[in-house]
């Protein structure tokens, strides 16, 4: 027993005869039948498809399913249906829903919530839009059925229905997924997933809590493996604790008040290390790829060569260092623009990147490219410390390549209106600014937002590459892997010398839990098939 | 008196009306966008421009300003742009914690700071005097996240007294409330128990060279008649007032004390809606912030009458 258990006990007895009403006990993380977890950041929105920010994705993943999952080889399996089969020279798509599918008010799921469903999702999601753009018809043949026909064969379709990256596409019942997609839902949260939310219990900002939904049918078969197989929960109520404190969120995780701290910070894990009675993991190989990106509308970095001299100065480490320390384990350099180890990954290029780096010769490339000390407008993100770190490190690198930058510190929220300003730097736009994407989000071009080169529809910069979006296309339509991984070799040819952006280094976010959990699964923060031993 | 209360709630009015064309103003030429926030790191330009033509944040200052007010003089304070909850209850949910962590502190620092006051001006120039002035010192010059961090770290980490975390509902029983507000309250008092035992003592060492003071002691009062129903009392109107500017400084500290703590109070739903831009809850909860200043203020007017009948409104 704790000590501030027996202290609590006292003062229960205290407080009870002081008050004459029963006092609660301080409620643990060893509760056997309560998960407490520390969330990235408070779920500020409930709509999974509204935004693309990971915590809300993590919460549509408690709370709905998907028709497909991702296994741990990248690869969808099915999930919601129970199969599908692929006719007329894979023009026509059919999907069976599996049987006993609920809805958490007890509806059953019905093939017209998926089609509502997946049109809501492809409305706002890259790859679903190219999806529909293929798309003939998409019905409901009957409550079970979902039936695709395509203009043409497309390879991606289970991949894209399947796929982690935001925006995920949950299966939400028709009421909700009939609206608005650019408009946050309005209704009761109606998961057809493991959990139901309890909305009741809500204190934004502070607390979340879900309930185990009795009424869901796991997958029969398969193997639980990050978003694919049967979801298993041995827990009856998962609670998350949004502590914006990392420090104590540390301090609670390791007296075990909480179970489960998602993304402790890197100055604190090594306290973690060394806490016996917590384990420390990456649970996502695709890590976290920094990027430096252009505003390519304005001088200097509307040229491509000037673009491309700066990649002659990037010196991976040293951003990585800056994020998250000198453990090597803990991050990689000589990463392109698909994250290592992944399908679409290729060392095409990476020259430019892993050469011996020389600040003089940049500078001479950046004079031939004409570049003439026009003034670079670097916003940071100064409250997130990771952005910090890379906006930092980029500075420097740029002042040492001989440009003329003006800092710009300020908070996220500002970077995030200002970056959508399409004006001329020194009227209130910007050069460059740093950021972050998930590996899965990077992880083909189907999803890779800043891979675009459609212009105005692109990713904040704009740029416009045609052959691009030109690969791009193919890409949708190569036949294989084999092809595709050909075709994405291209890709990368061509962004080396466009230099879209610049790929700044991986890193990985560790996860830290007690001990006492086990099955924990990778790729996501998912809470079906962990327990307590 | 009556009059006089009457007049200073209505001279609330324009107070707030200033307030809120104030705050408004403030957020609508501050840089940010909650429709990019919304809508995450991912999402394209058309995608946040899309939310907030949909959220009607794209309508003009006037056009907003008016509905919002609107809203205000129907008892409404309008809906959070992200959650999609009332503000009201939003604010509904958050007051327990901060009410509760700001009693417990005040009890804490007037309990402890005005003993020590006393004590301190009767003993002057000796050690205890030295040690409270040193305690009132570093009071003031250590942050209280730090002593925040201090105390998290030794009572709940190494000797598991106290949880570091949290906040259970009065209603759960008195002991699981107070055991989540011990060390906050601790923390947050550190300042205000400085500031009042210094003011305390001041006030004090004024009172006792009195004439009225050398009488009591001539007709035989004894010591802690003479400290605390003589002279405290007399003391009593510079150490209400500042305890009533106190009152300003703990609405701050709470919100760094609520980060520390995680307690889920007003403090950090302010900080959460100013980093997110959610234009709603942060007027609403600034008009709040306003409101109870004005109050407490008046409050204090009120309450020198009880300890000096010359004052008289």
């Amino acid at each position: 027993m704790l000590r501030r258990h027996l202290l609590a006990g006292a003062g229960a007895a205290l407080g009870a005869s002081a008050l004459g009403a029963p006092a609660l006990g301080q409620g643990t993380a060893g509760t056997a039948r309560v998960l407490k977890f520390i969330p990235q950041a408070d779920l500020a929105v409930l709509d999974p498809v509204i935004t693309t920010a990971y915590v809300t994705r993590h919460h549509g993943y408690m709370v709905w399913d998907t028709l497909y999952g991702f296994d741990g080889d990248y690869v969808p399996q099915p999930q919601m249906v129970e199969g599908h089969t692929v006719e007329d020279g894979g023009r026509r798509v059919t999907m069976r829903l599996r049987e006993g599918l609920r809805f958490h008010d007890n509806e059953p799921v019905r093939a017209r919530d998926a089609v509502a469903s997946i049109r809501r999702w492809a409305a706002r999601d890259a790859l679903g839009q190219v999806l529909m753009s293929v798309t003939d018809e998409l019905v409901a043949a009957d409550d079970r059925t979902i039936v695709f026909r395509l203009k043409r064969p497309f390879p991606m379709l289970f991949e894209a229905l399947g796929k982690p990256s935001t925006p995920v596409c949950f299966i939400m019942p028709e009421r909700l997924a009939s609206q608005d997609p650019n408009t946050p839902f309005r209704g009761d949260v109606i998961g057809s997933g493991p959990f139901r939310f309890a909305a009741n219990e809500r204190v934004p900002g502070a607390r979340l809590v879900y309930t185990r939904f009795e009424g869901y049918t796991p997958r029969p078969d398969g193997t639980p493996t990050w978003t694919a197989g049967p979801k298993h929960v041995h827990f009856d109520r998962v609670e998350w604790h949004v502590t914006p404190d990392p420090s104590t969120a540390s301090a609670a995780l390791q007296n075990g008040e909480m179970d489960w701290w998602e993304q402790p910070t890197a100055d604190l894990q090594n306290v973690l290390r060394r806490n016996r009675n917590v384990v420390l993991e990456i649970p996502d190989p695709t890590g976290l790829v920094g990027m430096a990106r252009f505003n390519h509308l304005h001088p200097p970095f509307n040229s491509a060569a000037i673009r491309r001299a700066l990649l002659g100065a990037v010196n991976q480490a040293d951003y990585m260092t800056g994020v998250i320390g000198t453990d090597q384990s803990l991050w990689r350099e000589e990463v392109g623009f698909f994250p290592p180890g992944t399908p679409m990954a290729s060392d095409v290029g990476m020259e430019a990147l892993t050469s011996p780096r020389d600040m003089e010769k940049v500078k001479r490339d950046l004079a031939a490219a004409g570049y003439n000390g026009e003034k670079v407008v670097l916003i940071a993100a100064a409250d997130f410390p990771s952005l910090n770190a890379l906006a930092q490190v980029g500075n420097d690198m740029l002042r040492r390549a001989g440009m003329n930058v003006e800092f710009v510190a300020t908070d996220w929220g500002t970077v995030v209106q200002r970056r959508a300003s399409r004006e001329a730097p020194e009227r209130g736009g910007w050069s460059i600014f740093f950021t972050f994407w998930a590996g899965v989000d990077l992880f083909n071009p189907g999803v890779h937002q800043s891979l675009r080169g459609n212009g105005d529809a692109a990713w904040f910069g704009w740029p416009t590459i045609p052959k691009l979006e030109e690969l791009r296309s193919a890409w949708f339509e190569a036949p294989d892997l084999d092809a595709q991984k050909a075709i994405a070799r291209q890709i990368q040819e061509v962004a080396f010398q466009e230099a879209p952006y610049l790929p700044l280094g991986q890193y990985f976010q560790a996860t830290a839990y007690r001990r006492g959990l086990t099955g924990v699964l990778k790729g996501l923060p998912l809470f079906w098939n962990v327990q307590r031993t | 008196m009556f009059a006089y209360v009457v007049r200073r709630v209505l001279a609330t009015i324009p107070v707030m009306a200033v307030v809120a064309l104030f705050v408004f103003s403030l957020l609508y030429i501050s840089p940010g966008d909650p429709a990019a926030v919304i809508a995450g790191d991912q999402a394209t330009p058309a995608d946040v421009e899309r939310i907030r033509a949909s959220l009607g944040l794209d309508r003009p200052y006037l056009v907003r300003f008016g509905a919002w007010v609107w809203d205000i003089l129907r008892g409404d304070l309008g809906t959070s742009i992200f959650t999609n909850l009332p503000v009201a209850t939003m604010i509904a949910q958050r007051i327990e914690p901060t009410l509760s962590l700001m009693v417990v502190t005040l009890l804490l620092a007037i309990s402890v700071a005005v003993p020590m006051g006393v004590v301190a001006a009767w003993k002057q120039g000796t050690l205890i005097d030295r040690a409270v002035m040193a305690f009132a010192v570093l009071g003031f010059s250590v942050p209280v996240f730090v002593v925040g961090y201090l105390l998290a770290y030794f009572f709940a980490l190494e000797w598991d007294l106290l949880p570091v975390q949290g906040y259970t509902p009065f209603a759960r029983g008195f002991w699981p409330w107070l055991e989540n507000l011990i060390l906050p309250a601790i923390a947050l008092g550190s300042v205000y128990i400085a500031l009042i035992a210094r003011i305390t003592r001041a006030t004090m060492l004024e009172v006792l060279q009195q004439d009225y003071i050398r009488t009591a002691k001539a007709k035989g009062v004894g010591q802690s008649g003479m400290l605390f129903l003589h002279a405290l009392k007399n003391a009593a109107v510079p150490i209400v007032t500042v305890i009533g500017i106190g009152i300003a400084l703990l609405i701050g500290g709470a919100v760094v004390t609520e980060s520390v703590f995680a307690i889920p109070g007003l403090g950090r739903l302010t900080v959460d809606a100013i980093l997110r831009r959610d234009y709603p809850v942060i007027q609403g909860v600034v008009l709040l912030f306003s409101f109870v200043y004005v109050l407490v203020n008046l409050a204090i007017d009120l309450v020198y009458t009880l300890f000096d009948p010359r004052i008289r409104y």
